[in-house]
């Protein structure tokens, strides 16, 4: 695959069709700078900010890019409210669609079969695969991620971080809690 | 089309397999399918849909075997062929063989922040009502095109309630065939579990997706 892939590569850059700097940035953006730290800060915010809390479900598009996030496969942005009751879940069973604007690439196992595929008919099994059980009359709520609208879920708050900052609280905010496979970190958990 | 990416409901896949401390890739290459993709629609004059299509078609036994970023990098040597950007030889050869094809622009490095930050909004402007509004009952059709649809077999058929109206937006199953965006009203629709799954299924699932309206006809 390297060969096949570097044998393109010098056909595109010979034709003169891209530019290898604009390659390498692409790269290091995803590596880098676009990630789940994006998608934390706006759930931490949501915990500490009654007002932004009601903006972020109300228009998630706006609420997260007034926190300088958005763009590509973030466009159009819905935050969904995990309760003591419901319990949200992300898949995009015919690809990999994902809010990328804030929470970078997917996860390998969020494009593969096995998460497609079970997700939207025996979601209980899968947070099993993930180590989570909820209880059994908790209603499960699973988002198949078919157009544009890109879905966060927002966990809820863990106890024993009363007056805690955004910054400290978003440590606690992890990919997997904001997909819907995990739960945030505990308090004691940052040691 | 009923593709081997239509994945949602089948059995027999295994467990999901999360990998601790997962890189962002897993290969160099991987780097450079996933940027000279991304890179390679501005010159191409693609869009995501066709871009989706172009992955998904292709034998439900490769589609299954093949890697994510296989999937992506034969997609888009036919993009590039099919396009006549790149030709068969030339692929054979790794070298360019002929002049390149006059494109009308490309990404210039200078400018991959400000592109990645636009994106690609998908909502556009209408004179036109949805025909349905919140609450309202209805059935996705029973569709089966060869050609590319965001509706997943596993709901065709079935009797769900419209969540939200979203907006107008682009229709991927023209966009992605030349039939331009023909934008069309976008609902979020909300089918019970059992609906979808059998009687004896677990009553606490919900499972929603976003269909366009050509999808949906009133459920009596």
């Amino acid at each position: 695959m390297q060969l096949r892939t570097r044998a393109l590569e010098t056909i595109l850059i010979e034709k003169g069709y891209i530019e290898p700097a604009a390659i390498d940035e692409l790269i290091e953006t995803y590596e880098t700078k676009i990630g789940p730290r994006n998608g934390a800060q706006a759930v931490a915010k949501a915990w500490v900010d009654p007002k932004f809390r009601q903006w972020l479900f109300e228009d998630g598009t706006s609420a997260i890019g007034s926190l300088g996030f958005g763009g590509r496969s973030g466009n159009h942005l819905v935050a969904l409210e995990n309760t003591s009751s419901v319990h949200n879940m992300v898949v995009c069973t015919l690809c990999s669609c994902y809010p990328w604007a804030v929470l970078g690439l997917p996860p390998l196992w969020y494009k593969s079969a096995p998460y497609r595929s079970r997700t939207v008919a025996d979601p209980r099994s899968v947070l099993r695969d993930f180590g989570m059980e909820l209880p059994k009359d908790t209603e499960i709520r699973v988002w198949d991620s078919t157009a544009e609208l890109r879905y966060l879920v927002v966990p809820m708050r863990p106890t024993g971080t009363e007056g805690w900052s955004e910054d400290k609280l978003a440590e606690l905010v992890t990919r997997d809690s904001m997909i819907g496979t995990g739960q945030p970190k505990q308090p004691k958990d940052l040691g | 089309m009923n593709g081997g990416q239509d994945l949602g409901g089948t059995h027999g896949h295994g467990p999901v397999e999360p990998e601790a401390n997962e890189p962002v890739f897993h290969a160099e290459w991987e780097k450079r399918a996933f940027a000279l993709t991304l890179a390679m629609t501005a010159p191409g004059g693609w869009n995501i849909d066709m871009g989706r299509f172009a992955r998904e078609n292709r034998p439900p036994g490769e589609y299954l075997s093949m890697t994510y970023y296989q999937i992506w990098l034969a997609a888009l040597e036919h993009m590039a062929k099919e396009g006549g950007l790149v030709s068969d030889d030339e692929i054979e050869a790794g070298h360019s063989l002929q002049p390149p094809k006059p494109v009308r622009r490309i990404l210039l490095p200078g400018d991959v922040a400000k592109v990645l930050y636009r994106g690609g909004p998908t909502e556009r402007d209408t004179n036109t009502k949805p025909i349905f509004g919140v609450g309202d009952r209805v059935r996705a059709k029973n569709i089966n095109p060869l050609t590319h649809t965001r509706l997943p077999r596993y709901v065709r058929g079935h009797v769900g309630t419209i969540e939200r109206v979203i907006g107008c937006h682009v229709f991927p199953d023209s966009n992605a065939h030349g039939g331009g965006e023909n934008p069309q009203w976008l609902y979020t629709v909300r089918f019970d579990g059992p609906e979808l799954w059998g009687a004896d299924s677990d009553a606490t699932i919900k499972v929603s997706v976003d269909a366009w309206e050509p999808y949906l006809s009133p459920a009596t």
